[in-house]
């Protein structure tokens, strides 16, 4: 057991719940921000073997990225777009906290079950890294924000990040690295992607941006096509 | 192997590079035909090696996959289907080279390229990998390269809808082939080919469902006649060096796919034999009646195109009966009538296809009815369209009858001493070959007599030309070749006998047993004497002309005042004869508005030949099943939080079963 690491995962979880509860986006930028941080610091306590040069990287590239940059980005986002808080989520706040202790309930129950490669320093940790993933889903399913899903994606991404380095071996570092490298891009594009809809449609509710889909109510003549391709059809045709 | 590898490099280079340069037509065009016939001729080599007696080539390089493995061999089958593959590609790419040129302005020549260096690379891969992961994998990049060249013209909505239907349906059958393989990696425990070779006997039941499975995943590429109805839809579509890859060698992958087939399952039993004969007679003789029915050129010939998959899969099927029932003259026969089928088909359905593309590409239209008179103005696309059409109707001395005379002399040898329930087979296959070579006489006697003979019937024809050198020279060459094969016939017969002696497993030897020469000889001794017969009659009409006037007149002027080329036979009353006898299959519908009274002003006459198929069993299912799956829309609603829930439940659920 080593103390500092304990406390750093209850610290995860608690900045889940606070991302669970907080209808205010300036907060819940921060506590993913401070959840950055806290998994930045992870791989340092966690290896109790050498501070390798690579690890260091890695810790520090992450905490500069999760802590800073990201952060920075989606703030601009926010401010650029006009949106302070989360108005009218799918699901209530009240009842998000309820799915949250569900989530820890039955990610500490599959953490008992889950078979792994070799044994973890902490038999907490699996289960943190699967709350914490589940957590990430939730709010990516339940918002509508896009700024707010973006959060997700990042709540996301540190789940697993916790999940490899629990297991911590050279390798998932390795992939983690391409991980973080794939977020950073992400989150830039959808910064950027955020900003330019928000000036183009007046909003950012990902439930209003229900055009795109690939199927519509209309129906086309019978006798043109074999039906059931047809509509998919007439879609490429646009 | 280095060879081919190094071709299929050439090929998959030079197809990224001409996607890549897909700013410039002429980069474009040089990159990615140059790549394609430099790809196609270097891989030329090795496959004519191995034709002609070299050794089977192997190799074997470990892969993450798994189950899959990079192992690839050229045996003398995959060098059979190789060497068609190889020639007509790299024709087809110098042909396409000038066809697409004047489509530069309108739209980009980089992807047409990427995608058909990349389809030919895969029908390449798809007859040497002797692994089933390698094999699917190429099988379906093939399928979607050859969509994306379909698709070309995709602003007209019969070309979309064309390849919707070619994309169904190619996916349904590689759905069949999934299961296949799958099947028959778990029984044999591994993916590699040669393990399934080495398994032995399967067990009746398991053998007769893979036979199945096989027959209707390689069917559907293949294009047998209840799951062809891609074909005259997909082919009138692609470009018509797209058309004639497809048409000339696509779809024998999928003849190949089922001879490797055959060579797995052990000896086959009877009602194997009686499957092939019944398919290869139900596409060959409604292939050819659809054929004869339809007004456009291409689609005509993309019928045709079923009619010999059927001449193919007949010869297959006396081949297995000659397996089935020990005789070894019937199997070589059967066999090396089919194999040189596929072969032949290649040659004579890429000069057809080429053909029509250089009348479309002059006169920008592909219904027959509108054509006509073009052999006053392209002398060689004529010549070489009629030697085509001479050699697909199975007509001596060209190479179409050589396959099919190999096929009928198997069946009447098998005939005359086999016991009477073995032979009703043979026989109806001696008949139904004789009907489609009747019909194919007719359908392309129709096809070449409208577009080619008498009078123009259109504007199209007005400014008709003859094509540029790019698109004149591989039809010559495939057109000398199709003379070359029907006239050295005993000698390309004798070159298949490594192949035969991969699909039959045991040694082939030249003689009364095996490769009959002997008759070969005598047709070609009847070629030579027709064709000293045509030189004879040619010198004496120019001896006895000589010195006497020779004037040229309009076509259809014996006795008429004034001729004119509505008076013509149209394509619709020539076959009329024949497509009423057939009315029964072939449904015709006519939209007549017949003369009345005694001063008649207005008439009109038309006909349209729908599949039926397609109309009567396809489109019914389809849209009965789209009703049922009608129910499962709302699912589809467009709410991104709502697919990621989806995903999200599942995964979660699957680890909790797993788990719990």
């Amino acid at each position: 057991m080593n103390l500092g690491l304990e406390t750093i995962l209850v610290f995860l979880v608690l900045a889940n719940i606070v991302v669970l509860a907080s209808s205010r986006l300036t907060a819940c930028i921060r506590a993913v921000a401070a959840q950055g941080i806290a998994l930045g610091i992870f791989p340092l306590l966690a290896h109790d073997a050498a501070l390798t040069a690579r690890v260091l990287l890695l810790a520090a590239g992450s905490m500069v990225l999760k802590g800073i940059v990201f952060p920075m980005l989606l703030s601009r986002a926010a401010r650029d777009a006009e949106v302070r808080r989360e108005m009218e989520p799918f699901v209530g706040y009240t009842l998000s906290i309820v799915f949250g202790a569900a989530a820890l309930a039955v990610a500490l129950w599959i953490g008992s079950r889950l078979p792994l490669p070799r044994a973890t320093w902490s038999p907490l940790v699996v289960p943190v890294a699967l709350f914490t993933l589940f957590v990430g889903l939730f709010i990516i399913v339940s918002r509508k924000k896009a700024l707010s899903q973006v959060l997700g994606y990042l709540v996301l991404e540190n789940g697993i990040y916790a999940f490899g380095v629990a297991l911590a071996l050279e390798e998932p570092l390795l992939v983690e690295l391409g991980v973080l490298l794939d977020v950073f891009v992400a989150v830039f594009v959808m910064g950027i992607a955020i900003f330019h809809i928000s000036r183009e449609f007046d909003h950012i509710d990902t439930d209003r941006m229900t055009t795109l889909r690939d199927w519509t109510r209309r129906r086309r003549a019978p006798g043109t096509a074999l039906s059931g391709k047809g509509e998919a059809a007439g879609e490429g045709g646009k | 192997m280095l060879p081919v590898l190094t071709s299929l490099a050439v090929l998959l280079v030079t197809g990224l590079a001409a996607l890549i340069a897909h700013r410039s037509p002429r980069a474009a065009t040089a990159l990615g035909a140059g790549g394609a016939a430099a790809g196609s001729l270097l891989g030329l080599v090795p496959a004519l090696g191995v034709l002609l007696g070299d050794p089977a080539i192997s190799l074997r390089v470990p892969w993450q996959v798994p189950g899959g493995a990079f192992s690839v061999e050229i045996d003398a089958l995959s060098a059979l289907f190789l060497f068609p593959i190889f020639l007509l590609s790299a024709l087809a790419a110098v042909y396409g080279a000038g066809y697409l040129w004047p489509s530069r302005t309108t739209r980009s020549l980089g992807p047409p390229w990427f995608f058909y260096n990349l389809l030919v690379a895969c029908m390449v891969l798809v007859v040497i990998a002797r692994n089933a992961v390698l094999f699917l994998m190429a099988w379906e990049v093939m399928a979607l390269a050859s969509f994306f060249l379909v698709i070309r013209e995709h602003e007209k909505e019969e070309v979309r809808e064309a390849g919707w239907t070619y994309l169904v349906a190619t996916r349904l059958g590689t759905a069949f082939l999934l299961a296949f393989f799958a099947w028959i990696g778990r029984e044999t425990g591994s993916m590699e080919f040669d393990r399934f070779s080495r398994h032995g006997v399967f067990s009746p039941a398991l053998a007769g469902s893979l036979f199945v499975l096989a027959v209707i995943g390689f069917g559907t590429k293949a294009g047998f006649m209840p799951l062809h109805v891609w074909l005259p839809e997909a082919h009138p579509a692609a470009p018509s060096h797209v058309s004639a890859l497809m048409s000339g060698v696509m779809i024998k992958t999928g003849i190949y796919g089922l001879v490797r087939t055959l060579t797995w399952l052990g000896p086959p039993p009877a009602w194997w034999a009686w499957t092939l004969i019944a398919i290869g007679l139900s596409s060959g003789i409604l292939g050819v009646l659809f054929a004869l029915a339809q007004n456009d050129l291409k689609r005509l010939l993309a019928y045709s195109s079923v009619e010999n998959i059927g001449i193919i899969t007949l010869g297959l099927g006396v081949g297995v009966l000659g397996i089935h029932t020990g005789s070894t003259t019937l199997a070589v026969l059967g066999f090396a009538g089919g194999l040189l089928h596929v072969v032949n088909h290649a040659l004579f359905k890429g000069l057809l296809f080429l053909g029509a593309g250089a009348v479309v590409h002059a006169t920008g239209t592909r219904e027959i009815d509108r054509l006509g008179g073009l052999l006053k103005r392209m002398p060689v696309t004529a010549a070489c369209f009629l030697t085509g059409a001479a050699a697909i109707s199975g007509l001596p001395p060209f190479n179409g009858f050589v396959g099919e005379f190999l096929i009928l002399l198997g069946s009447f040898r098998g005939a005359s001493v086999l016991p009477a329930e073995t032979a009703v087979p043979l026989l109806a296959a001696i008949a139904g070959l004789a009907l489609i070579g009747g019909l194919a006489a007719a359908c392309f006697s129709r096809a070449f007599g409208i577009v080619f003979l008498g009078e123009a019937r259109g504007e199209p024809v007005a400014h008709a030309h003859e094509p540029g050198p790019a698109l004149r020279a591989p039809m010559w060459i495939l057109a000398v070749a199709c003379v070359a094969v029907g006239l050295l016939g005993p000698w390309v017969v004798r070159a298949l006998a490594p192949a035969l002696e991969v699909v039959m497993g045991t040694p082939v030897a030249s003689g009364e047993e095996g490769i009959p020469t002997g008759p070969l000889l005598g047709v070609l001794l009847a070629s030579l004497l027709l064709l000293a017969t045509v030189a004879l009659s040619a010198a004496i009409r120019r001896f006895l002309l000589a010195g006497r006037p020779v004037t040229e007149s309009v076509t259809w002027d014996c006795g008429y005042a004034r001729p004119g080329a509505r008076m013509q036979y149209t394509a619709s009353s020539y076959a009329q004869p024949l497509t009423s006898l057939f009315s029964v299959f072939l449904r015709t519908r006519r939209v007549a508005a017949l003369p009345e009274g005694i001063f008649p002003s207005g008439a009109s006459f038309a006909t349209e030949t729908r599949d039926v198929c397609r109309e009567s069993g396809f489109r019914p299912a389809f849209e009965r099943l789209s009703r049922v799956l009608w129910a499962m829309r709302w699912l589809q609603h467009g709410r991104v939080h709502l697919y990621v829930l989806y995903i999200a439940l599942t995964l979660v659920v699957l680890l909790v079963w797993k788990l719990g």
